[in-house]
């Protein structure tokens, strides 16, 4: 459904320092810097599949979805989407994709969402019979109920983006691009807009390639991630694999009935926290069981959990380990 | 470039023109003090027929400039674009990207959202028409069929030219920084040499020919004189050959500066 093959977008940008001087030189001088957004990233998504695709700020994850949307003529590499080249932005691949971003809307700010509605059943020519299927199924399931007949400007973020996404759906898309669609919303809104994905792409097959720097998002959407750090490729596989990979331990989680020593604790495994009755230690997987015993044996437990370290923490590991790398890559490089 | 289907375009086309005229019409206090802003055409009139009080400027006696300042009101409400400001706009902040993701040309929108505005602009632009109709108007006003063709196609030309070169400006913010400059260097020639403050008639022999050779003339003074019936019917076919070729070469240049601009398009913050 969607393939990249050695893809890399450079931006030439206009660099000066800050200042007078510097401003009056650039008039009649400027020095121009290549920046590598996207430097060579090759992968594959199926058809109905969903990916996460993560990465810190900069990596080039959104430059990567607007060249997968037709809207950023990559410098280099081979991209199709539905088995069309997006940069030749043919109707029928149009029609087919969408691009959600948590930043930017496409509704109209003075009017009801209603018109944005169909505004884009004209647009993308869908069949009015279809398009009030399509209206009433997502009112009910992103339970917009008069929401759309509010002018936009009224409504709240998490209103409007459950709107945004209505208005991004009328057409059915087979490809949705999401670039970090819960960005700024509450618990509860981030939620249903997740639930809402997930239906979404079951209900229709859709296959949703999303950012985000929630990592609840990731966690409940996407089993499986591609990740890049400065433009290029660190990791494609699936979660759990990369949990495994990148923080083999595991994370015991103590509730206690009452304060105890944390000599008592560190003789368990390594006290990543402890604060009062609760602490949470991290051991190898192959010490889980020996761990558990021992503390039920020893030590006032009032609840007990095994979990994963958090996906936050694997993250920035995974993004520490590929930027020393490719430091030590770059030395190496350097030394004649 | 987005291969052209006729048919959903043009389905696509009722929509468009309803939902642009809806948003047109929920800012209407703002587009209305937009509209008044334009009555440059009516300060020259009170200018020139106070210079033509004791003798006439050429063909020009105040009667004539009334009617023709009148009618110059009436144009350049049924010709205005503002394409070039929005452009510019969409594509410093990356908004051009919800254009570019539907399958329908941007060109195309914007066409049809400065389109949609015209019955909101119809309410100055008719006032002022039965004012022009009942004051000086009647006795210039095309009194032939055809003549009232060739004033709808030289007013329709005039558009089509003020659009193209706010689309072909706008494009120019993806080469340059802010294309704003760039307009504001057109709005002055076109100030100048359509016919908007001074008509071109007036103007000294060469450089009217000159004008004549530029594209203002035809965006303003070209239908004000069809309106005033200044033109024998041979004289006015000729200037309107003239204005269709300027509109192909406006298109032609628009779409060739939007064809290499949009490869440049960063989509920042889009």
């Amino acid at each position: 459904m969607i393939s990249v093959r050695d893809l890399s977008k450079h931006y030439r940008v206009h660099k000066r320092p800050p200042g007078l001087a510097a401003a009056v030189r650039s008039l009649f001088h400027r020095s121009y810097t290549t920046v590598k957004a996207v430097d060579g990233i090759t992968f594959e998504v199926r058809p109905g599949e969903r990916v996460g695709f993560l990465g810190p700020n900069g990596a080039g994850k959104t430059t990567t979805l607007k060249v997968l949307s037709g809207l950023l003529h990559p410098t280099g590499g081979e991209v199709t989407v539905d088995g069309r080249v997006p940069l030749r932005r043919e109707r029928d691949f149009l029609t087919g994709i969408m691009l959600v971003t948590g930043q930017k809307q496409q509704l109209l700010w003075d009017l009801p969402p209603a018109e944005t509605f169909e505004l884009n059943r004209a647009i993308y020519d869908v069949p009015v019979a279809e398009f009030r299927q399509t209206v009433a199924e997502l009112t009910e399931l992103l339970e917009l109920g008069d929401l759309i007949t509010k002018p936009s400007r009224q409504l709240s973020l998490g209103e409007r983006m459950k709107c945004e996404l209505a208005a991004a759906l009328i057409h059915r898309p087979r490809v949705l691009f999401m670039d970090e669609p819960t960005i700024g919303l509450d618990v509860s809104m981030q939620a249903i807009i997740r639930s809402f994905i997930k239906s979404y792409n079951e209900r229709r097959g859709a296959t949703i390639l999303l950012t985000s720097h929630y990592m609840d998002d990731v966690a409940a959407l996407c089993p499986r991630v591609i990740v890049i750090d400065k433009g290029r490729l660190s990791y494609d596989g699936g979660l759990d694999a990369l949990v495994r990979r990148v923080r083999p331990e595991k994370r015991v989680v103590l509730r206690l009935d009452r304060e105890v020593d944390a000599a008592a604790l560190a003789q368990l495994g390594r006290v990543v926290t402890h604060e009062s009755a609760q602490a949470v230690l991290q051991v190898s997987q192959d010490a889980v069981n020996a761990t558990v015993t021992r503390a039920l044996a020893t030590l006032p437990v009032r609840d007990l959990t095994v979990e994963n370290a958090p996906l936050e923490e694997v993250m920035s590991e995974l993004f520490a380990r590929s930027r020393a790398a490719r430091e030590t890559e770059e030395k190496e490089t350097a030394v004649p | 470039m987005i291969a052209v289907r006729l048919s959903p375009t043009l389905r696509a086309l009722p929509t468009l023109f309803a939902v642009s005229f809806a948003e047109a019409v929920a800012y209407r206090a703002e587009f209305l003090v937009w509209m008044l802003s334009n009555t440059m055409p009516l300060i020259m009139l009170a200018l020139w027929s106070a210079v033509a009080r004791d003798a006439p400027v050429g063909r020009f006696g105040q009667k004539e400039f009334v009617s023709y300042f009148l009618a110059t009101f009436i144009v350049r409400q049924l010709t205005s674009s503002w394409a070039a400001w929005q452009m510019n706009y969409d594509i410093r902040q990356g908004t051009l990207a919800l254009r570019l993701l539907r399958p329908i040309h941007p060109m195309l929108m914007f066409a049809v959202e400065n389109l949609a505005a015209q019955p909101m602009r119809l309410l100055v632009a008719l006032p002022m028409a039965v004012i022009w109709l009942t004051s000086v108007g009647a006795a210039q006003m095309p009194r032939e069929p055809l003549s009232w063709a060739l004033l709808v196609a030289a007013v329709l030309g005039g558009w089509a030219i003020t659009f193209c070169a706010n689309f072909a400006i706008g494009c120019l913010a993806f080469f340059m920084e802010s294309s704003i400059k760039a307009m504001d260097v057109w709005l002055a020639l076109y100030f100048v040499f359509s016919g908007y403050l001074i008509p071109v008639e007036l103007f000294p022999p060469a450089v009217r020919a000159a004008g004549d050779w530029l594209p203002f003339r035809y965006q303003i003074g070209l239908p004000v004189e069809l309106m005033t019936s200044a033109h024998d019917r041979a004289a006015a076919v000729a200037l309107l050959w003239r204005q269709w070729v300027w509109v192909g070469i406006m298109l032609a240049g628009a779409i060739a500066l939007w064809r290499k601009g949009q490869q440049r398009f960063a989509a920042y913050g889009g």
